[in-house]
């Protein structure tokens, strides 16, 4: 498989999961902090609007009513930018949703370096690594719309918590039709040399990386590993024995996140060189989402040169 | 106005529960006495008068809830609900010991416990959760939330004051227990709080002051807040730290310390519980 010219909306996939799903099961209910236009959210709002509760911005306050409202057995989604859920509702979370294991599905975008001009403040790269540290929660990171739309009734069969991240941009299709299950993982392209297991945006570009690197004749597999925790780890062993050299490529800081939890499987199970790619441990900046990733080394091409050293090292 | 008979009940289950406290805090070794005592006739007239709630179907649907949002008075909360019958008494020996199914702090292993309290200021926006599913839902269940008088110094705990006003949450009433103090002192000196009434006043909420240790007054109170239509009522009532013991009354030394096992009799004593 691989990435098609056609681009889609992360959010737009979200939001109308999200009101399909209200359709479907009367104990959904949606709770925002003043940004569900953007979220889309607010497109449940409009076919549910007395399942729909609109917090403003206090977002301590609205995942601490997503905690309330699971403990009367609802299915909780509580939404907004990633820098402030859980950016700034880490103590909440732990303490109102995860240490009682309550339905409560945080779904948050503009995750990553890609909001852009925004700059550094609504950058969140530290979301992967906060979340997947506290004990019950379940982090995913889809890579286009489409998976996003799926893995939203993933997560609503899935009891307990679970995080969600989405990034800002439009970001090409990845797939036309595939599964996807809560501590699985897909393969988008078989190959031998190297595995590039990436997360969110990311997979596109390991997928033109993938391409980049087969012109020189490296035969690269491409993971997409949109389920963080649990991760596949099954997944992870086979391609490192496999291919003996694996690159992790991640829209966040290279400290805690995907890349973090790949190296704990690979370390622990199955030996092999690795490299990730990802943010370098520092704050990001204003600027376009493509400057971005050029800069902060989150191209396809910073990918490709990433599989290339551990091509040549484990040689 | 109450029957004579039931004041007398309520406040012999008060005494008792002071005694649970004391001696489950002293065996602990740990813990928190001076904020539970001071709220206790504030619980036990909900578990033992006013909630409509069955120990022995602590999930039942249409229960009210309690919300202890001040999580260290958990030796307050295991003492009520042992006595109402939600697990034995005997439990209380094992307060905070590893095993035990009392925590530090509340959690979902103690049947009857309805919230994961500890960290302050979370306990209103959980307890406006609930509230707004019963009306969801179409249930007539209350949510009742024992708030700190020091935790009011989070700001969480007024973002959910406005959010309680937009959504009439006239099924909740909060409970503002006001010793006046906090672990580093008088609250009023580390960060003052009033005017406290005129503050919730503002915010839209029905607002009651009350005496924290008189029973009518406290029942009255929840009788009223379940009256008033259309917006949510908070319960101020003025209270004590370490009411009952002498030297720990208006102490903030008490706030986390147990008292030591040979001090537990003398205690008693003065309770007049020996």
């Amino acid at each position: 498989m691989s990435k098609t010219s056609k681009m889609g909306d992360m959010r737009t996939g979200y939001g109308e999961a999200l009101a399909e799903l209200g359709s479907m099961r009367k104990d959904v209910v949606v709770v925002g902090a003043d940004t569900t236009q953007s979220l889309k959210t607010s497109l449940f709002g409009y076919k549910f609007p007395e399942r729909f509760f609109n917090i403003g911005i206090a977002e301590s306050n609205a995942v601490s009513i997503a905690a309330g409202l699971a403990l009367a057995g609802k299915i909780a989604f509580v939404s907004t930018y990633a820098a402030f859920i859980p950016g700034k509702c880490v103590d909440q979370i732990r303490n109102a949703i995860a240490y009682p294991n309550l339905n409560v599905k945080i779904v948050a975008s503009h995750a990553g370096l890609s909001v852009g001009p925004d700059g550094a403040s609504h950058q969140q790269v530290e979301d992967i690594a906060t979340m997947r540290a506290i004990p019950n929660m379940k982090v995913l990171a889809p890579a286009d719309e489409y998976s996003t739309r799926r893995l939203v009734f993933a997560i609503a069969e899935s009891s307990g918590p679970c995080y969600m991240r989405l990034a800002r941009p439009k970001s090409p299709v990845v797939y036309d039709d595939a599964r996807f299950a809560i501590g699985s993982s897909n393969i988008l392209r078989d190959g031998s040399d190297v595995a590039i297991v990436a997360c969110g945006l990311m997979v596109a570009e390991a997928l033109d990386a993938a391409d980049i690197l087969a012109q020189e004749g490296i035969s690269c597999r491409v993971i997409d590993m949109y389920s963080i925790k649990p991760i596949d780890s099954d997944a992870i062993v086979k391609a490192a024995r496999d291919t003996g050299a694996i690159v992790t490529a991640e829209e966040h800081n290279i400290l805690g996140g995907l890349g973090s939890a790949v190296a704990e499987v690979v370390c622990e199970h199955a030996p092999c060189i690795m490299k990730r790619v990802g943010v370098k441990d520092t704050f990001g900046e204003s600027g376009e989402h493509d400057e971005l990733l050029a800069k902060y080394g989150l191209k396809a091409r910073d990918i490709a040169s990433a599989a290339r050293e551990v091509v040549r090292l484990k040689r | 106005m109450m029957q004579a008979q039931d004041l007398l009940r309520l406040k012999e289950i008060a005494r008792r529960t002071r005694r649970l406290i004391i001696e489950s805090v002293a065996e602990a070794g740990s813990g928190h006495p001076g904020g539970s005592l001071s709220a206790v006739e504030l619980v036990v007239a909900l578990y033992f008068h006013k909630m409509r709630h069955d120990p022995k179907n602590p999930k039942w649907e249409d229960r009210d809830r309690f919300i202890l949002s001040k999580g260290h008075a958990a030796p307050l909360l295991y003492s009520v609900l042992a006595q109402a019958g939600y697990f034995p008494v005997e439990e209380l020996k094992t307060l905070r010991k590893l095993g035990s199914m009392l925590q530090g702090h509340p959690d979902f292993r103690t049947p009857g416990v309805e919230y994961c309290a500890g960290s302050e200021g979370i306990g209103l926006s959980v307890g406006i959760g609930l509230a707004l599913a019963a009306k969801l839902d179409g249930k007539g269940y209350r949510t009742y939330v024992l708030l700190g008088d020091g935790e009011m110094q989070e700001g969480q705990i007024w973002e959910a004051a406005m959010a309680a006003v937009k959504y009439r949450l006239d099924n909740l009433t909060a409970i503002v227990d006001r010793n006046g103090i906090q672990q580093d002192g008088l609250t009023e000196n580390i960060m003052p709080l009033e005017p406290l009434a005129a503050k919730w006043q503002a915010f839209n909420w029905n607002v009651i002051q009350i005496d924290g240790y008189d029973f009518e007054q406290i029942i009255d109170a929840y009788n009223k807040a379940e009256e008033t239509l259309n917006r949510p009522t908070v319960i101020i009532a003025h209270t004590t730290k370490g009411k009952g013991v002498s030297f720990m009354e208006w102490s903030p030394q008490w706030h986390g310390q147990a008292p030591k096992k040979e001090q537990v009799s003398k205690i008693l004593e003065e309770m007049g519980l020996l």
